[in-house]
């Protein structure tokens, strides 16, 4: 799809490293530029007419990630600097202040460190305590898993929409229902499916939604946190500062702003922000469900391929999503993605930064290709060329 | 060293490594050392006695680089004191570093003179050796 439009894949480089990261579209690329060319300003500040002009459109671009997660409000989007820190900014922001000692959190053992470890600080310091839902034999979170570790304590529940080592989707709307009428809050970490299918927060009764512009066509150091308004009202800054006061006085009287500013001091990755509005349009231009689509095609074209390869045991052949995870018998997982540099496919190896998913697939290490739009059947057909040559590995790599 | 050669001897150490195996016996220093890009994980485990290392072994899930490294450091480590020890972590960081080094010092470990062309795998390279470095630290306390 739409190959041409990024100028990364001009040099022939096969990338399968999108659960990383994904590649720039020139229209991403060309609004972060413009920014920084035609109308350089700060947002909420001027007067002039570039300054205007890039207010405008940063508050745009919050309508436009409203709509694209089909959130209810505007100022329920903050923006962040990524996954990370929204996760964080919901663990220490919100959770810190509203949960008390003894307080039951879910989550899995495919989490992201970035799910993880916010919530093991938040148990050392606030004697809240982080229980794990058991997978299933496919190393999914199912329904009835979920019932099995439900307490009368359970206050949170938080998981990845998709996970980025086996590349599961989880069924959040299940999920969502039983919240819902638990009174659970439920935290969703989107970082892997933004972009990749639909999201609806008001569909899956989702409280918190986190994600990264840069995993879906977007520029880094730009991500959203979204909170349900009555959530996110009660959620203390994390930092304070410029833009998000409405008056200081030196005796100690001030005022914070509304939300969305009271959560954004300070000045914004404005340029970021931007692209990552240029980001949306074109997704939403090809379609969600299309490139959800897509990426299965890949999936179950690279599973076929791939099973004729000496050697290889791949370990998520299930999986709804554009991953695919193996590893060639007797070779390091290191090796094989350093051989396959030298075909210039990029993919990556080791633990995914999901330390604690070796418990589940008793593997600590894997190599992984994750598939986006760009991405074809003949550079698959490379993959597993290159993977067929796997004798000469040491002739390559050594 | 030819190119030959040297990719003989890392694949020899890769594959067959040695003193890979740890053992459950008093008077060992043992550490583990793990790569920061989260995939190498190696123990390492020595013997000191009047300051000299008489003992060596190793295990964990490692890269080819990094196992073979650890294999021959092994064998080139076995024997020397705490001082001589030091000497040939220096020149070794030297090496992988494209600094002067004294090359007479590193014995098999030259195969690696070239890996600072592949960044990536400089870390690996040096892997075994951060772990020799915690033990002596370690012994010195
Ligand atoms: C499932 C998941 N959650 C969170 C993150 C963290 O995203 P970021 O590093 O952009 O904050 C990632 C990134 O790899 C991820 O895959």
């Amino acid at each position: 799809m739409n190959r041409n439009d990024f100028d990364m894949l001009n040099s022939g480089l096969i990338y399968f490293d999108n659960g990383a990261t994904t590649l720039k579209p020139k229209c991403v690329v060309n609004e972060v530029v413009d920014y920084y060319t035609k109308y350089t300003a700060n947002a909420h500040r001027g007067d002039y007419d570039i300054s205007a002009i890039v207010d405008t459109k940063y508050e745009a671009v919050r309508d436009k990630v409203k709509k694209f997660i089909n959130a209810d409000r505007r100022d329920e989007i903050i923006y962040t600097k990524g996954s990370t820190e929204s996760i964080n900014t919901i663990v220490f922001g919100y959770m810190m202040n509203n949960l008390t000692s003894g307080d039951e959190i879910l989550i899995t053992k495919s989490e992201h460190a970035s799910n993880v470890l916010p919530w093991l600080e938040l148990a050392k310091r606030k004697g809240v305590v982080v229980n794990f839902i058991p997978l299933n034999s496919k190393h999914e979170v199912t329904l009835d898993n979920i019932n099995s570790v439900i307490t009368k304590n359970t206050k949170v529940i938080s998981l990845a929409h998709v996970t980025n080592v086996i590349g599961d989707i989880r069924p959040i709307e299940e999920i969502g229902k039983v919240c819902k009428e638990k009174d659970i809050i439920l935290v969703v970490d989107a970082a892997q499916s933004i972009g990749h299918m639909p999201i609806d927060v008001n569909k899956y009764n989702i409280s918190f939604l986190t994600f990264s512009a840069h995993k879906m066509l977007g520029p880094t150091g730009i991500g959203v946190l979204y909170g349900r308004y009555e959530l996110l009202n009660k959620l203390t800054p994390l930092e304070y500062g410029g833009g998000m006061n409405t008056y200081f006085e030196s005796n100690g009287e001030l005022e914070y702003k509304p939300l969305p500013e009271r959560l954004e001091a300070g000045t914004q990755n404005i340029a970021g922000v931007l692209g990552l509005g240029a980001a949306i349009d074109y997704l939403e231009n090809i379609g969600l469900e299309n490139i959800h689509k897509y990426e299965l095609e890949l999936k179950k074209y690279a599973i076929e391929k791939l099973k004729s390869v000496p050697n290889i045991k791949i370990y998520n052949e299930n999986s709804q999503s554009g991953v695919v995870i193996f590893n060639i018998d007797k070779i390091f997982s290191q090796d094989v993605a350093v051989f396959l540099n030298h075909f210039g496919i990029c993919v990556r190896a080791g633990n995914h930064c999901a330390k604690i998913v070796k418990d589940e697939i008793n593997v600590t290490n894997t190599c992984r290709a994750s598939f986006y739009l760009y991405n074809t059947k003949e550079e698959i057909d490379k993959l597993v060329e290159a993977l067929n040559n796997q004798d000469k590995i040491f002739e390559i790599i050594l | 060293m030819d190119e030959k050669l040297k990719r003989d001897i890392i694949l020899d150490n890769y594959q067959n490594p040695t003193n890979r195996g740890l053992v459950d016996t008093q008077g060992y220093i043992r550490v583990n050392t793990r790569n920061s890009s989260c995939v190498d994980n190696i123990d390492v485990m020595a013997k000191l006695e009047n300051g000299i290392f008489i003992d060596i072994r190793f295990d964990g899930e490692a890269c080819a680089i990094s196992t073979s490294a650890t294999s021959i450091m092994i064998k080139t480590l076995i024997g020397k004191n705490i001082e001589e020890v030091k000497y040939i972590i220096d020149n070794y960081e030297k090496m992988i570093n494209e600094e002067p080094y004294d090359k007479d010092l590193l014995g098999e470990l030259v195969v690696y003179d070239t890996i600072s062309k592949q960044p990536s795998r400089k870390k690996c390279a040096a892997l075994p050796f951060e772990s020799i470095k915690k033990i002596i630290e370690q012994a010195n306390m």
